[in-house]
């Protein structure tokens, strides 16, 4: 998604662009797939930093100027409303900061004011620079939050839908999640991301642009410190005279003919299993009428790579794509749905046979979903289907490293790679989520390919 | 191109950059940022635009002159005169 908006950017003026994809179809970690006659989603629980039409501020409005489109055009339905619900507590959360600021002070009276105090703190996207991105998320909030309880519940969506680092999260990447869940909020369109991508696609081949599926860079051609083009997986060459990469930092690393072994930038450790059930029923019949419900069952958030098993299903993230509010005239999604997102470890899953693999992922969806039907009703047996993706699945389709969801922990902000002409956009550079994918490829557009041609 | 001529491209170009705002009362002594929400991708656009519409060459720079209508037009006039 974020070659995709680099590529609108660069062909809007005038430049000649041609995105490669590996896979037979767009997204990457964005994606959606087609499985027993229904659409699926790859990634999209919501879109996050949603704002309504008319507001002028924030990365929504940013993309919408930037890529010349109308509000409209992504169709975007806001949330009924989430939740995190952690034993004996549950906050919720809309796209109105003063439901969780009301929910805060009901919950943790003693909170309220330092709550406000953490608001003012925040700094804005446009103020955060490779300098003050770092420190740490957990230290900033224990600053001003003297509840622990409360400072494991406001991390807790905000490593779930953006944090690669295990542990603590980079202050910056604090900030731009807490604005982006908590201060702006969730929407989805009602035929998921397949329309957020169509229009992209549109968009960018309508100004000229070139998009090649199944064309997989092999290695990217290297003179001096110069990138002067790429050879396919079919051995097929093309020159460039710049090259933007969304694979990764260390995938793009490694595709690089000059370098013979990838710097010790560890990669991403964090990845899922994901499971999508579908309902004979819409959720909300069978009590479940929630948006996102972000879960843990004790009073302390454990965000790390499970040691001792496939997965750890403590902690997880229930989703509903029917609770949204969609226009009367659209109604209710046909299939009720439930997506259930856990913890997972890669070597584990990835080092399985395929008997063993299959017996694995049955036996994962019965644990994880037991574990989540602690905190939503329980709508087991109105389950008619069901799928479950792994960071297997995830790494075969991405090929991201670790099937990493969120990328590598430590961000190229600037894009810049060891070769002047080569960029980085998407995950790794620094944004995650569908709004950050665009806005990162329109950044990196703007700051490397535009400015002097 | 006249003067007048430059400042209606210029509106042009605002008004696809920010399709929202409402440019029927600017002020063209006052600076753009203080009359509409544009930020500095916002500004990039508008010397892309001139670049991509009119084959006009603003160096970085020089960015600086075109912080209200009155100090574009003036910056631009001897630029594009002959087009």
């Amino acid at each position: 998604m974020s070659g995709l908006a680099a590529g609108i950017r660069l062909a809007h003026y005038d430049q000649k662009v041609c995105i490669l994809e590996r896979h037979y179809t767009i997204g990457g970690l964005n994606g959606f797939y087609r499985l027993g006659g229904r659409n699926y989603d790859v990634g999209l629980h919501a879109v996050t930093n949603y704002t309504p039409p008319g507001t002028k501020k924030g990365p929504l409005a940013r993309l919408l100027r930037q890529l010349r489109f109308r509000w409209e055009d992504f169709e975007l339905s806001p949330q009924v409303g989430s939740a995190v619900a952690f034993p004996g507590v549950r906050l919720r959360f809309n796209n109105n900061i003063d439901l969780l600021r009301s929910e805060i002070a009901a919950a943790f009276p003693s909170q309220r004011d330092n709550f406000e105090k953490l608001l003012g703190q925040l700094t804005d996207y446009d103020d955060l620079t490779q300098e003050n991105f770092g420190g740490s998320a957990r230290k900033f909030l224990a600053e001003t939050i003297s509840e622990p309880l409360l400072i494991e519940m406001l991390l807790c969506p905000l490593m779930w839908y953006g944090n690669a680092r295990e542990d603590d999260m980079d202050f910056g990447q604090f900030c731009i999640m807490f604005r982006s869940i908590f201060l702006e909020g969730f929407a989805r369109p009602y035929k998921g991301v397949r329309l957020i991508l169509k229009h992209l696609v549109r968009r960018f081949r309508s100004l000229g642009g070139e998009l090649k599926l199944r064309s997989g860079v092999a290695s990217i051609r290297v003179d001096g410190d110069r990138a002067v083009g790429v050879t396919l997986d079919n051995g097929e060459h093309i020159e460039a005279k710049r090259i933007l990469s969304s694979a990764g930092i260390i995938e793009t690393q490694r595709l690089c003919e000059d370098v013979t072994e990838v710097t010790p930038q560890r990669a991403g450790q964090l990845t899922f299993i994901e499971s999508i059930s579908v309902l004979d029923k819409q959720p909300k019949e069978v009590g479940f009428g929630e948006t996102i419900v972000f879960f843990n069952d004790s009073q302390k958030f454990d965000w790390r790579r499970p040691t001792s098993d496939l997965c750890d299903v403590r902690t997880g993230v229930i989703c509903s794509p029917n609770n949204y509010l969609y226009p009367k005239e659209v109604g209710n999604l046909e299939d009720g749905i439930v997506r259930l997102t856990t913890i997972a470890d890669f070597d584990r899953w990835q080092a399985l046979d395929e008997a063993e693999y299959a017996k694995q992922k049955m036996w994962w969806y019965d644990r994880s979903v037991a574990s989540a039907v602690r905190f939503i009703p329980d709508f087991r047996r109105h389950v008619i289907d069901t799928d479950v993706f792994t960071p297997k699945t995830i790494r075969r389709f991405t090929s991201h490293d670790n099937g990493a969801v969120y990328g590598a922990p430590d961000k190229q902000l600037d894009g810049t790679t060891h070769l002047k002409n080569l960029f980085l956009c998407g995950t790794d550079q620094g944004f995650v989520g569908i709004i950050g994918a665009i806005v990162s490829g329109i950044s990196i557009a703007n700051m490397h390919c535009l400015r002097d041609n | 191109m006249e003067k007048a001529e430059i400042r209606g491209e210029i509106l042009d170009i605002l008004s696809d950059i920010a399709p929202d705002e409402d440019l029927s009362n600017l002020k063209d002594d006052v600076s753009f940022r203080e009359q509409m929400e544009l930020d500095s991708m916002d500004f990039l656009d508008i010397v892309m635009e001139l670049r991509k519409r009119h084959r006009v060459q603003i160096p970085e720079d020089e960015y600086g002159n075109l912080a209200s209508m009155d100090s574009t037009v003036n910056y631009l006039e001897p630029k594009m005169r002959d087009l």
